[in-house]
């Protein structure tokens, strides 16, 4: 017996059948990628990672000419009292000079300290301070030299050393983060 | 390619077992009566070579695992638990470390007697294109595994390879905090390393399962690259034959291992890692291990970051297409004059790239790395489909029993 005989719908005719079919699919769809999320989300920094992503540095000890290296999120970050001669060096350099052209006043917010996070733009290494041919940092991993003002001069780095946010709590007090 | 399965069991509970789960009559075709070119030499058993590290890794790994802390405080004071105190630690430490190289000394081995035999033309263009997954595969293990016992070069290799995911547009720093679970590497970072190279392995094992099922549908490649005419005159049963003269390659391939890991466990090691990890202090000179160099030299070469880490996927990921762009009808190198110089140049220009991987990128070494990185392209892209083109082969046996019987005629 032929138990579709004279009710059979065409194929043109969604039934009913087919609605809950997709309806299903799509709900399930939704439904594993709302599992998935979770399974991504786990790596990324955790609670305890992005509570301890301020520090707070104290200006006052750091002598004139000095570079102070401080952690901020398991990464050094160069603080750098700079002298007159420097800053008029690094103020002076001629934007075309630059691979990555940034002017001096955009990279501080007083020319006499200069904050940098520590690593290396190429691959991460950690540049050594004061060295170089333009007397800023130099990277032994690649030879990767930087100037007073943290910016790229030469080597395989494509960037400036980044400056990361910082504010002034007080004249000799900075938060970084 | 044996056809129907001429395995019938004896006993009762094999006969039982036989009718729910064939599994026996599956092992006996795969590794005993499994028909295996005459002709093969010794450059074919570094599969079972391999089969055997990859085994002796996952033995020595697990093993390592239950005395090691994945934690950054305790992780390098427990490998040195390992190396002091641990019954045999040493030992197996030894091992497990150069188990690793040894296992990548045998899988270039196995690769380039693939590249020279043609072992990757039709039709076993998804045996070999298997292969270069689970070389990537092993690189990825190798690498995560290199980091868990935190010294200074560990963490810097870590710092180092995840930064090459920063050069990605726009999302890059964001993808890079996401592997890393932080803003540096760190506890988050040590953990899941931990993790995946615990994993990798047995993935890794699955991928081989693949590969070998594939040569076992396709048959074995042999030095002449004839294809297999008749069963009864060029094949030989697996075993005996093959396993035996396996087993003696193993053996052979095991005094080099056990000199390694006795004599000079450190040799290819580097002082570095037996420093803590310290995120605020650089090694002057970053190496990866010996068997990275090639690519590491690829990546420095390129005066861009995003270029240079693209090259680097590449020269992995195009011997992928090796297939379709050597489409010389004949298999073996040793048919083929001109590509048989070709590939001694191009196997030269790898160890080349090695050996400046391993210096310090400036200068001469820059600029050999450069000519060299082209040429491992050019290589590629270039002359092997060229060579295909223009290159007149030297006639091929008329069969694998053919060549047999005119080297043992020559030798008489």
């Amino acid at each position: 017996m032929d138990i579709n005989n004279g009710t059979q719908k065409t194929p043109a005719e969604p039934s009913r059948r087919d609605i809950l079919y997709i309806a299903t699919g799509a709900a399930a769809t939704v439904a594993a990628a709302g599992m998935v999320w979770p399974l991504i989300s786990q790596m990324n920094p955790d609670a305890s990672t992005r509570a301890l992503a301020s520090t707070e540095v104290d200006l006052s000890t750091i002598p004139l000419g000095q570079i102070v290296t401080v952690k901020w999120r398991g990464k050094p970050v160069f603080v750098r009292h700079r002298t007159p001669e420097e800053i008029k060096a690094a103020e002076n350099v001629p934007l075309a000079d630059l691979p990555d052209p940034e002017p001096d006043s955009k990279r501080v917010q007083k020319p006499e300290w200069l904050v940098i996070i520590g690593v290396c733009t190429h691959l991460g290494c950690i540049p050594t301070g004061k060295a170089g041919e333009f007397d800023g940092w130099f990277c032994p991993c690649h030879g990767s030299t930087y100037d007073v003002s943290g910016r790229i001069r030469s080597g395989p780095a494509p960037s400036n050393l980044e400056v990361p946010l910082y504010t002034f709590l007080s004249n000799t007090k900075i938060k970084i983060g | 390619m044996s056809g129907h399965s001429q395995y019938k069991p004896k006993s009762g509970f094999a006969q039982w077992l036989e009718r729910r789960l064939p599994i026996l009559s599956f092992m006996h075709d795969s590794f005993v009566s499994y028909p295996t070119p005459k002709n093969l030499n010794y450059m074919w058993t570094f599969g079972a070579i391999l089969s055997f590290m990859l085994v002796a890794q996952i033995v020595t790994g697990v093993v390592l695992a239950m005395h090691y802390t994945p934690e950054t405080t305790l992780a390098f004071d427990s490998v040195e638990k390992i190396m002091r105190d641990v019954n045999w630690g040493w030992a197996l430490r030894y091992m497990h470390a150069n188990g690793a190289s040894m296992f990548f000394l045998a899988v270039y081995i196995h690769i380039f007697r693939g590249m020279y035999y043609g072992s990757y033309k039709e039709p076993r263009e998804v045996l070999w294109i298997l292969g270069v997954v689970i070389f990537m595969a092993m690189m990825a293990t190798g690498f995560l595994g290199y980091v868990l016992p935190w010294g200074q070069m560990s963490f810097w290799a870590a710092t180092v390879i995840t930064n090459l995911f920063s050069a990605i547009p726009v999302v890059g720093t964001s993808i890079t905090t996401w592997l890393l679970g932080g803003y540096s590497v760190d506890n988050p970072t040590l953990n899941r390393f931990f993790a995946l190279h615990y994993l990798l392995p047995f993935i890794i094992v699955a991928i081989v399962a693949l590969h070998v099922w594939a040569l076992h549908v396709t048959g074995q490649n042999n030095p002449t690259g004839v294809e297999v005419k008749d069963l009864k005159k060029d094949t030989v049963p697996f075993t005996p034959y093959a396993t035996m003269k396996d087993g003696y390659a193993i053996g052979a391939f095991l005094v080099l291992y056990a000199w390694m890991a006795f004599f000079v466990p450190n040799y290819l090691g580097h002082p570095d890692n037996y420093i803590e990890a310290n995120p605020l202090v650089t090694p002057p000179h970053i190496v990866p291990e010996w068997y990275f160099l090639p690519f590491y030299a690829i990546l420095r070469a390129i005066p861009n970051k995003l270029l240079g880490v693209i090259a680097l996927f590449l020269s992995i990921l195009i011997a992928a297409a090796l297939p379709w762009l050597d489409r010389s009808p004949v298999k073996s190198g040793s048919y083929r004059p001109m590509f048989r110089k070709a590939y001694w140049v191009f196997v030269a220009v790898c160890i080349g790239l090695g050996y400046l991987g391993a210096m310090p990128a400036e200068g001469v070494y820059l600029w050999l790395a450069r000519i060299f990185s082209f040429y491992y392209f050019l290589h590629y892209v270039f002359i092997l489909p060229l060579i295909a083109k223009y290159e007149k082969p030297e006639p091929l046996p008329e069969s694998i029993d053919a060549a047999v019987a005119a080297g043992s005629a020559s030798h008489a």
